[in-house]
């Protein structure tokens, strides 16, 4: 008697094998370069989940990176260096020049300052002290521990040029930005939108908030019109030195924005930006800076995008966050790049006293995405949530390297990421709670969970603590799992058909994640995320 | 016709073979009892039926609706009208009950006409809370995620409540009497008793003859070893309650170990 299986016809996707669940004990994460204060002797953690203490790193000093103290990080440097000794390149149409960083960039290339001389002198030193930076600092390598699961190798340096130093009929062919990109993701309207496109900014806030003293705007003109404002809040939370690529976006992001909220301003309506980057063999740089003042509140969202093309692109950008006393920062992040963009960005929140913030991470594209982000809780009772999640598929490589830092007592955090991947996708989470000392009665948690959907795809999760304090509550977890195939047949049986199947089970996952989301606006875009990745 | 026809029919599992030639018909619109010890292959017969992949069919056909269904995938099968009320229903984290019925009535509708846009909301709405109020089901329910953290007896309501949706032509009920109290037994009956007409099937399997009082079988069949041993009407249940499966092994032991 010929065997016959009982499921036959239509082929199936890998669904196979319970879930996986890696140990919620502790494991040491060597302390990224310089970006911590040498610990103190004596380590000891009490709470629900006892995670052994990490009596590890005897110095915070053993790193080529500039060391900047991540506690402490007022007054940006402002070394003025000299821009004559750099490199020739000549960077009109395909021809480029080898450099020593191989990045085809120049000083000269270091964005044109807008008048007003008291901008440009404080501008000009703090991008030339970064251009410094750049070419002093390594390119990094998998032998440094935060990149060691992120190779960047394949990026060709030498094929890029500044999107600035496009002819502009070359520009000017670029795909412009879909409407889709424009309508609001959150609540039925913008009080204020501001746009980059190559070649054209253009900013708009309502005229109701700026009357109330905010400012929301592009760096061009926060420097001619806002220049001591501007001065206060650049490089206030996020060092150029802290890495190749932040010193490269601080020294040449032109496109930035400047939200400014000052004491006590309720801004009511939600405030977008949109970095729209076309084109390969493009270079990319943007700084965000957001500043809300004692008792203020605001959210507001930015996404950069773009179509996805063959050649490779990049994208560097900084993101330095002030949250003040007592005030609330809701910021919604996308990063919808095309799958062909290679994505850095270093991103630190600060928190004053009581002060809440509320970031969420949305990623679905670029090729590969290098991402830092990190909550200083500085003050006490402040409260730093941050919620990911990330969808990848084909040969995305994304990873998130997160940090907590509990400076001080009755804080708390809670991190949640969360993660589906396709094909031959990877992902990479790294998160690190840090306790310092006398941080007591602080409570910190952390989850990364991944859902796995093809036998190719591959899901790091490395969650760390350090605990320099003894009375604290911490607790993490990380899991990597597969669909349930008794799930995905109790929905067949229900006539699902198997593709839905999967998209129900996928959306089921995030759904806890959405849950922290309340903008239906990106729940949809997500949703169709997924729907277009599951096909 | 929506008879279900099952012969010879040999399965497979882990290297094991549980059905071992079963032959069994039930007529359109009629509702069989199937009893049997434990481990005598119920259960493999019903994920068998639905075409649950760990369990391989080595031989046999079963026929409904002038198809082989063997040679139908699981969300096809449902298509043609089958339903199973699983012995262990699974939960789906993350999806809402509502949200998983919708997605399952439209998947009905689409495969009767792919260029259907689905159930408008307000008439899933309706539908949804009446079938939620005559299983006497708590309309909160709608929004739980589905068969997470459902009480063993939440869970085998929300079975019939899938059923009651879906409209099968033939369901097999998969001891889904155990683990409800009285009152949950009862309103889980008369849920199955208000589907029952001419165009309606049903295989129930049971231990026991509580469920049996309030669905009055048409016959009740006798699984042993992997095969149909014994088939009568309701009496023959009312024997088992009584006596037990001793005689049954007694009389078919031999049989089955030649
Ligand atoms: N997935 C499986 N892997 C291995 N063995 C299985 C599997 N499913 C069923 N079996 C075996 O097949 C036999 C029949 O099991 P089945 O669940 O069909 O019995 P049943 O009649 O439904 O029993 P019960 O009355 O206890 O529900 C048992 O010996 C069981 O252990
Ligand atoms: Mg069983």
């Amino acid at each position: 008697m010929a065997k016959k299986k009982n499921t036959s016809a239509r082929p199936k996707k890998a669904v196979v094998s319970k879930k996986k669940t890696t140990k919620t004990t502790t494991k040491a994460k060597a302390t990224r370069a310089g970006l911590r204060p040498a610990p103190t002797a004596k380590k000891k953690a009490v709470g629900k989940n006892k995670p052994k203490a990490v009596a590890k790193k005897k110095s915070a000093a053993k790193t080529k990176a500039v060391a900047n103290t991540r506690v402490v990080t007022r007054s940006p440097e402002r070394e003025v260096i000299s821009a004559g000794k750099t490199p020739r390149v000549i960077t009109r149409g395909a021809a480029t020049v080898q450099t020593k960083s191989g990045f085809p960039f120049s000083a000269e290339q270091i964005p044109a300052l807008a008048n007003g001389a008291k901008a440009t002198a404080f501008l000009r030193s703090y991008r030339k002290g970064a251009w410094n930076q750049f070419e002093k600092l390594p390119l990094p390598s998998t032998n440094d521990e935060a990149w060691r699961r992120t190779d960047i190798r394949q990026l060709k340096r030498n094929g890029l040029q500044m999107v600035e130093a496009l002819p502009k009929a070359t520009r000017d062919k670029l795909p412009s930005i879909p409407a889709r990109l424009l309508k609001p993701l959150v609540g039925k309207g913008h009080g204020g939108q501001i746009v980059f496109a190559p070649g054209k900014t253009t900013v708009q806030l309502s005229r109701d908030i700026a009357k109330q003293g905010v400012v929301f705007t592009d760096f061009a003109t926060a420097a001619s019109k806002h220049p001591d404002l501007l001065k206060k809040v650049l490089g206030s939370v996020v060092k150029p030195g802290e890495g190749k690529f932040a010193a490269m976006a601080a020294a040449l992001a032109g496109r930035g924005v400047l939200l400014y909220v000052p004491k006590g301003v309720q801004v009511d309506e939600p405030l977008h930006s949109l970095l729209w980057g076309p084109g390969a063999g493009l270079a990319y740089f943007s700084h965000i800076l957001v500043w809300v003042e004692d008792g203020a509140s605001v959210t507001y969202v930015h996404e950069s995008a773009s179509p996805t093309l063959k050649e490779q692109s990049m994208h560097a950008g900084i993101v330095e966050l002030h949250v003040g006393a007592r005030a609330n920062l809701r910021f919604v992040e996308l990063q919808s790049w095309g799958e062909h963009m290679w994505n850095f960005t270093h991103e630190r929140a600060r928190v004053k006293k009581d002060g809440n913030l509320d970031w969420i991470f949305g990623a679905l594209g670029s090729h590969l995405t290098k991402n830092f982000s990190e909550i200083n809780l500085e003050g006490e009772g402040s409260l730093g949530r941050m919620s990911g999640f990330y969808f990848t598929d084909g040969d995305q490589h994304l990873d998130h390297d997160t940090q907590q830092n509990h400076l001080a007592a009755h804080t708390t955090s809670d991190l949640l990421f969360k993660g589906a991947l396709e094909e031959q996708s990877r992902s990479v989470w790294q998160g690190m709670i840090y306790v310092a000392p006398g941080a007591q009665r602080t409570d910190g948690y952390q989850a990364n969970r991944n859902l796995v959907l093809s036998k190719q795809a591959r899901a790091d999760s490395i969650p760390g603590l350090e605990i320099q304090a003894d009375d604290v509550r911490c607790t993490h977890g990380a899991t990597v799992g597969k669909i349930d195939p008794d799930e995905y047949f109790y929905l067949l049986s229900r006539g699902i058909p198997p593709v839905e199947a999967r998209r129900l089970i996928v959306k089921g996952f995030f759904d806890p994640i959405m849950e922290r989301i309340p903008f239906e606006g990106v729940r949809q875009r997500f949703q169709q995320a997924i729907v277009q990745k599951m096909k | 016709m929506s008879q279900l026809d099952i012969r010879d029919l040999r399965v497979t599992v882990a290297g094991n073979e549980i059905l071992k030639g079963l032959n069994l018909t039930i007529e359109q619109g009629k509702v069989h009892a199937l009893m049997g010890p434990n481990g005598s292959g119920k259960s493999t017969l019903a994920y068998t039926l639905m075409g649950h992949p760990n369990y391989e069919v080595t031989g046999g056909e079963v026929w409904f609706k002038g198809q082989n269904i063997l040679e139908l995938e699981p969300d096809q099968r449902s298509h043609l009208g089958i339903f199973l009320a699983f012995q262990y229903p699974v939960a789906i984290p993350g999806v809402s009950v509502a949200n998983f019925l919708r997605t399952a009535l439209n998947s009905h509708r689409k495969a009767k006409n792919p260029e259907d846009k689905g159930m408008p909301i307000p008439e899933f709405r309706t539908l949804l809370k009446e079938k939620m109020d005559l299983l006497k089901m708590d309309h909160s329910f709608a929004g739980r995620y589905l068969n997470d953290g459902f009480s063993g007896g939440e869970k085998k309501r929300a079975e019939i409540l899938q059923m009651a949706a879906l409209d099968p032509e033939f369901a097999v009920l998969d001891e889904t009497d155990s683990g409800l109290d009285i009152d949950a037994l009862r309103n889980v009956a008369e849920g199955v008793q208000a589907l029952r007409g001419p165009n309606f099937g049903a295989l129930v399997i049971t231990h026991y003859q509580r469920l049996l009082n309030y669905i009055n079988p048409d016959v009740v069949h006798v699984m042993f070893n992997g095969r149909i041993v014994e088939t009568g009407g309701p009496e023959l249940a009312l024997k088992l309650e009584a006596e037990g499966y001793d005689w049954v092994r007694e009389a078919h032991e031999l049989v089955t170990s030649e």
